[in-house]
């Protein structure tokens, strides 16, 4: 187990490297750059802040001094909030957006999983064709669908709930943007639970368990569980780069103060560190979140851990 | 198995599920006639100005039923232009998925050893990355308001699912006694793969087709209503539904008009999908 842990690991390395340099180049392709024209900088200004953060060195030069500055856990300061390093700016919002995204998972595996075993015990029952629909629904809705719709329902015509914004420590802001991110989350949870437990189920294992005199509800927690949530761990690592695509839609609909909008704000305005930051940080996310994933894979279904890589 | 041999007695659930199959290929080919036809069909354009109907609300006058935006701009109109655009971006980049998709797996299953395993590496890195992050960072760095830019970016995402099953498939179909005798024959490999694989696919690419287009449609709806998309006075349902987001408080029905039109567009491309994929591929 710690020899394919450490493997995998490992194998994070060179992805991120990879994605490090392409994403270095590719931002640096793109036509204009962060004091390019039309910025209201005479070009004397324009100049000195070029040489200032030595964008006016050879690209390779650039790419060097960025990975160095790197390996010293330095994420290099923000072209267009001067005031501000990249650092400094994605570990302001990265506590709103990992808040909201932890509470969105927890919220789908809490209301999915137990959706799933229910509908897999009934089979066909009335909380079967509920998820059936609920499911079929929620795929067809976007966030950026779901997020308008639940804040006009609960937030205006209701008054129920705050419509967007962000004060720190209200809970009651964080409701509609974690519901609208864990909607469709919770219904693929629920599905594959489902799915899965019907599986499991229906092995020749679980006729000997019940056969032996033990109880459904026995059988249901020792023997069938453990192996029906495998597919749903292992969903857990798509989950991850659903939850971190899906936050950005999330916090635009409900202006969360996270760190979403640099992304986008951030590669309008050429500025490169801040771009690179967010990919980095996000990218290292998503990764580990996989790996994790497997790791967990792999604890439940021993099976997978002696496969060769 | 199923115990009965006869082969027209279907279940209840083959029936119903026929139905829905059927209404959902009925409510698609609707919605696109309306997208063609339904803007020329009005008397007023997409980014017509009516000074006197400001931010008007459904029902009120015969002139504008489903009212106006905060511009006077009929709002039946501009939803159903907003349906063409999204339609068409979905469409032609599920094309550019499918090419992309279709060659990747084709390659890799024919040819297989070690460019094999590289070609499945690469697709297993891309899918534990947040692919669609990168896709928005390209899309604001060069393509903003540029559709052609749009079309590629959203293609690319969607592909690999794609090359996966098209990889399998070919694997397993390669190894079957025509392919051989098609090799025998002293056909190339590409004529191999043209004539004799494609064509054994296109059930499985049908079906991933139609579940790739909503896919593609929300992708593009995604980058329009962050603003990366299709600029103004054009507009698809995504840009739509981000001003009615906007102006929910005054005009909700600048929301759900073209809220409702996309969640029905994706809902009965799913159905299709999903129940073409249950006819044509009864392993899953």
């Amino acid at each position: 187990m710690l020899g394919y842990a450490l493997r995998r690991i490992a194998g994070i390395v060179p992805v991120l490297l990879i994605l490090i340099t392409v994403s270095f180049f590719v931002i640096r392709l793109a036509p204009g750059g962060p004091f390019a024209a039309g910025r209201a900088l005479s070009g004397r200004a324009r100049e000195e802040l070029e040489r200032v953060y030595g964008l006016d060195r050879p690209l390779s030069v650039q790419y060097g001094h960025y990975l160095l500055a790197l390996a010293h856990g330095d994420l290099g300061p923000s072209y267009s909030m001067r005031d501000d390093t990249v650092a400094g700016l994605i570990g302001a919002g990265l506590p709103v957006s990992a808040t909201l995204g932890a509470a969105a998972l927890v919220l789908a595996v809490l209301s999915g999983v137990p959706l799933g075993v229910r509908a897999a015990l009934r089979r066909g029952g009335a909380l079967d064709r509920f998820l059936a629909a609920f499911a079929a629904l929620t795929l067809a809705l976007p966030s950026f669908v779901t997020g308008p719709l639940l804040a006009l329902a609960f937030g205006l015509w209701l008054r129920w709930l705050p419509v967007a914004g962000w004060q720190p420590d209200t809970p009651r802001d964080l409701i509609l943007p974690a519901v609208t991110l864990a909607l469709p989350l919770s219904a693929s949870i629920a599905r594959l639970m489902r799915a899965s437990l019907l599986e499991v189920l229906n092995a020749s294992y679980i006729r000997t368990a019940r056969a032996r005199g033990l109880g459904r509800a026995r059988v249901l927690w020792h023997h069938a569980l453990r192996p029906a949530l495998v597919p749903v761990v292992s969903y857990l690592g798509p989950a991850a780069t659903y939850l971190v695509t899906g936050s950005l839609v999330v916090e635009t609909v409900f202006q969360l103060p996270g760190t979403g909008r640099y992304l986008v704000e951030g590669a309008i305005d050429r500025d490169y560190t801040l771009v690179m930051g967010m990919v980095l940080v996000y990218g290292t996310l998503t990764l580990l979140a996989n790996l994790a994933a497997d790791l967990l894979h792999a604890w439940l279904d021993p099976r997978v851990r002696h496969e060769p890589l | 198995m199923r115990g009965s041999t006869r082969a027209f007695d279907m279940s209840r659930s083959e029936w119903r599920r026929g139905r829905s199959l059927c209404a959902a290929a009925a409510v698609i080919a609707a919605l696109v006639l309306l997208a063609l036809l339904g803007p020329e069909a009005s008397p007023y354009s997409y980014s017509a100005l009516d000074w006197r109907h400001l931010s008007l609300p459904p029902g009120l006058t015969a002139a504008h039923w489903l009212g106006t935006d905060s511009l006077g701009r009929d709002l039946y109109v501009r939803t159903l232009y907003g349906l063409r655009v999204s339609l068409t971006i979905g469409v032609l980049s599920s094309a550019v998925s499918l090419l992309i998709g279709i060659a990747w797996g084709a390659l890799a299953g024919w040819v297989g050893g070690r460019l094999d395993a590289w070609m499945m590496r690469v697709v297993d890195v891309l899918y534990s990355l947040p692919y669609l992050f990168i896709v928005l960072v390209l899309a604001a760095l060069f393509g903003r308001g540029n559709v052609t830019v749009l079309l590629l970016a959203i293609g690319a995402v969607g592909w690999l699912t794609l090359a996966r099953v098209v990889r399998a498939q070919t694997l397993s179909l390669k190894r079957r006694e025509f392919i051989e005798a098609a090799r025998a024959t002293g056909l190339s490999a590409p004529q191999v793969l043209w004539r004799h694989v494609l064509p054994n696919l296109a059930g499985t690419i049908a079906v991933y087709a139609t579940l790739l287009v909503p896919q593609m449609i929300i992708y593009e709806s995604f980058l329009s209503f962050l603003g990366l998309g299709v600029e103004p006075p054009r507009a698809s349902l995504g840009s739509l539904i981000n001003s009615g987001a906007r102006q929910m408080l005054t005009a909700p029905w600048l929301l759900l008009v073209p809220a409702t039109v996309l969640v029905v567009l994706l809902l009965s491309f799913n159905i299709l999908g999903d129940g073409l994929r249950d006819v044509l591929d009864p392993t899953r």
